[in-house]
């Protein structure tokens, strides 16, 4: 088990220091000068320019910033937001709860409804339910989150007026933060309402947030479920006069469930890719919103280690998933 | 013993009832988080109006909704005869916000206004450079060409500053209503050195202004409180709430829903919806900006008026106007300046449609070919630059007038635009800094501005000596006189199409009053009241 670690973690890094070149370059391949960029419409004289350019390190070589850049990331300094210039860890530290937070209740939704709905769809393979579940899945599938979003505010909040339109909580709550989520410091400081407050603030973005991973894991969990309704051991439960529920509940899903925990670990990438629209949709004060909010501002130093900062959680929950694979299927680990 | 509960109990019951019957709080729907609170580090309209709008005043100000200049912290000033020395009174007894981290124990003087400004170009001030924060840029100050004009600023006594320049420069009035000039506490600066936590300063700002500062929960919600001791009074509001909402929907969805009460920007295809409803104003104005088209004034045969005129002519305003901005709509341009500006010169009109006029000169000016530029950037003044292109070039082949589009990226476009021997029509824009006509006229057509932001390489020596004159000359009047007469050359030698000024727009609730439309791109809340 510690060689299938010890492999996993070497195979991470050639992929580290693939995503610190894409990060550094990326933003190096934007159009246009970072400098002339940041100063506008005013423009800068050509001694200014210089001058700029000296105190942010663009006179180096190429190849001299990126060595700069990636001892900088090695000792943990990710830089200095431009526009803020508060240091974009400290910023990213601030704002990540809010990102895990939404995500986790949007993977809850995910889960508690798509998971089901792929039991029964498979239990009742060709049926009405299972035709319509599977086309409703590849419409979630394919849905433009941006629009789906504003729709849902224009019907539930603005329409029906019930649910709140966006942020984290009614503007009339306000206490310090004390672990950065929003539900957990409501109840700390033991204020119902606020609690009350921000679970409602929650629904809309969640499902928003949940309804991609939402299709994947019913698509996937009937599939598993239909391959595994198949094989001999279920078909031996069911000789035994098991009930129905017994065999799917305990037999079936149990192996189901395999590719199934891996599906969802898998969904955290298209959930923090999905937050950057989300958040911003929703005015949730998140690490997606941030990077948008930084593209704009055209901080290049915030989407440099922004990029590097997300990628590292995709792989780490990423390795995790891996991990804990190898702990539900032991044949992985002699493989 | 009984009777005391019971009056205790109902005291009680009063001041709680009272306390929320008082506490009127508006909400204020922004479309993006501060970068800091500091307005002398910053650049965008939103990060002015979440410090120096709210939290800072400056020697002078803004009139409320206008661009011109009243009393702020000096109540008032001379200038000399030549232009030079500018003495400032200050106001006495303004006192700076008294907050949970930092009690001021003097008066605002003197030395706060000195250091304001000392701060922003002297290297050897510990707020200049790193020790405060990192890769500061000082934008404005550089931008407004205030190291160029600025000789010193001494303190005379307590309540007097003096302001000496190295030439006479007229808007510099202009420029100290800025936002980079808001007056900061020294008193405050100094303590935050001491203490060894000299970021906080861009933090947790304390200023002389409307609002104080409460607390700002990252990219969510920031939130002040009206300054009990605001030298103009204290504000109508109790609590001002800044409730970050990027989304123009989003945001126009929260005031419908009564969530907020202000919200700036909406989306072009929102305003029918909001138009509709019964519970807000949608309140417009013409925008402080100008979106138009730099002929090369120096390639022939571009450099004769009466072609260029005939280009003008060519284009179908009204219809490019109406294509570009849709719903949101825009003030056809007339002059450089847009009509909210003082020294806006309304007998002044710009070419009309006139094709078969247009084809006439151009075809004995033998002109056939020319480049018409065009960008990716989507600017207030200009939502499409490449759509814009295609309509001009469609109306320029009637006339017999084959247009290339030249594309670039946006700062490759401008850097190649502004080239003194770039060919053809340039699409450009400008937004303004600080309600000055200068800041138009001279920054985009004077002759020195050639190679610079004069996309037209334009040098003319009647419009030049108006421009230049007014920079020099402090009386407003005689200024307005100067900038009329300006207009007048411009209209006849049209080194430029002129498009339009687009329209701002914000969205109010029926309850809230005094919120007016700044010309300037700025939301203000002193003033404003709320009917419960």
């Amino acid at each position: 088990m510690l060689r299938y670690l010890l492999n996993k973690i070497a195979l991470l890094i050639p992929t580290l220091v693939g995503i610190t070149i894409c990060a550094f370059a990326f933003v190096r391949l934007l159009p246009g000068d970072p400098i002339l960029a940041m100063a506008g419409e005013h423009g800068v004289t050509p001694a200014r320019y210089e001058e700029l350019k000296q105190q942010f390190g663009y006179n180096l070589p190429i190849w001299e910033q990126y060595a700069r850049y990636v001892g900088e990331v090695a000792t943990g300094d990710f830089g200095v937001s431009i526009s803020s210039k508060r240091p974009v860890l400290e910023e990213f530290k601030t704002l990540f709860p809010a990102t895990l937070e939404l995500s986790f209740f949007a993977m809850i939704f995910a889960m508690v409804i798509g998971i089901p709905a792929g039991i029964f769809a498979a239990v009742k393979r060709g049926s009405w339910f299972d035709q319509s579940l599977m086309g409703t899945a590849l419409v979630g599938y394919s849905m433009p989150i941006f629009w789906w979003g504003l729709l849902l505010i224009i019907f539930f909040s603005g329409y029906l007026g019930w649910t709140p339109v966006s942020g984290r909580i009614g503007l009339q709550f306000f206490f310090k933060p004390i672990t950065g989520f929003m539900t957990i410091d409501s109840l700390l400081h033991g204020k119902w309402d606020a609690f009350r407050s921000a679970l409602s603030h929650l629904v809309l973005p969640a499902i928003v947030l949940g309804t991609i991973p939402l299709a994947v894991i019913a698509r996937q969990t009937r599939s598993a479920m239909l391959e595994v309704l198949g094989e001999d051991y279920v078909r031996t439960a069911r000789a035994k006069g098991l009930s129905a529920g017994r065999v799917i509940g305990v037999h079936a899903l149990r192996n189901a469930l395999i590719p199934v925990v891996t599906t969802i670990g898998l969904q955290v990438g298209t959930l923090l890719a999905g937050a950057i629209l989300t958040e911003t949709i929703f005015a949730w004060p998140g690490i997606g919103k941030w990077m948008v909010d930084s593209i704009f501002k055209r901080d290049y130093v915030v989407v440099q280690s922004g990029l590097l900062l997300i990628a590292l959680i995709v792989m780490a929950v990423n390795l995790i998933v891996d991990v804990l694979y190898a702990v539900i299927n032991p044949r992985i680990r002699a493989a | 013993m009984k009777k005391t509960m019971t009056f205790a109990a109902a005291l009680l019951a009063a001041s709680v009832l009272s306390g929320m019957a008082s506490a009127k709080t508006l909400v204020y729907c922004s479309e993006a988080s501060p970068a800091n609170f500091d307005p002398g580090t910053t650049t965008g309209g939103n990060d002015f109006d979440a410090s120096s709008r709210t939290v800072y005043s400056r020697l002078v100000e803004f009139k409320h909704g206008g661009t011109e200049i009243e009393p702020g912290l000096a109540d008032k000033w001379e200038i000399s005869d030549d232009g030079l020395v500018y003495t400032f009174h200050l106001h006495p007894g303004v006192k700076f916000q008294t907050t949970d981290y930092f009690k001021p124990t003097r008066d605002l003087n003197a030395d706060d206004v000195v250091f304001s400004f000392d701060r922003q170009f002297n290297k050897q001030n510990p707020w200049n450079g790193d020790k405060y924060l990192p890769n500061l840029t000082w934008d404005y100050y550089t931008g407004m060409d205030m190291p160029k004009y600025v000789a010193k600023w001494e303190k005379v006594d307590d309540l007097t500053v003096k302001l000496t320049l190295t030439e006479p420069n007229a808007p510099m009035l202009a420029n100290l209503g800025m936002d980079f000039a808001s007056i900061v506490s020294k008193e405050y600066a100094d303590q935050l050195q001491k203490d060894g936590k000299m970021a906080d300063f861009s933090t947790k700002p304390i200023g002389t202004g409307p609002f104080q500062f409460v607390d700002y929960q990252l990219d969510a919600v920031i939130r002040y409180a009206a300054n009990p001791d605001y030298f103009k009074g204290k504000e109508k509001i109790d609590d001002l709430v800044f409730a970050i909402t990027p989304d123009a929907t989003a945001r126009i969805q929260k005031v419908l829903a009564g969530e907020c009460d202000v919200a700036p920007y909406p989306n072009p295809a929102d305003i029918a919806t909001i138009k509709a409803n019964k519970d807000v104003t949608l309140m417009d104005q013409a925008g402080l900006n100008i979106g138009y088209m730099s002929y090369n004034t120096t390639i022939p045969p571009l450099d004769k008026p009466e072609v260029r005129h005939a280009l003008n002519q060519a284009i179908d305003r009204e219809a490019l106007i109406k294509s570009l901005f849709q719903d949101a709509g825009a003030t056809p341009a007339e002059n450089l300046i847009p009509p909210t500006m003082w020294s806006w010169n309304k007998d002044v009109k710009t070419d009309a449609y006139n094709p078969d006029e247009a084809k006439k000169v151009l075809e004995a000016a033998g002109l056939k070919e020319i480049q018409l530029w065009a960008s990716d950037r989507v600017r207030p003044y200009n939502p499409n630059f490449q759509r814009a292109a295609e309509l001009i070039q469609a109306d320029w082949a009637k006339v017999g007038v084959k247009a290339t589009i030249v594309n670039y990226e946006w700062t490759k476009y401008r850097e190649e635009g502004k080239k003194k021997d770039r060919p053809g029509a340039f699409q450009i824009g400008w937004t303004g800094d600080n309600g000055d006509p200068d800041n138009f006229f001279a920054t985009l057509f004077a002759c020195s501005a050639i190679g610079v932001s004069n996309y037209s390489s334009w040098c003319d020596k009647d419009f030049e000596d108006l421009i230049q004159k007014a920079k020099k000359t402090s009386d407003q009047a005689e200024r307005t006189k100067l900038y009329e007469q300006a207009q007048v050359i411009f209209a006849k030698q049209a080194p430029a199409f002129l498009l339009a000024h687009s329209q701002v727009y914000a969205v109010v609730r029926k309850n809230v009053s005094g919120f007016k439309m700044d010309p300037l791109g700025i939301h203000r809340f002193d003033g404003v009241d709320k009917a419960e």
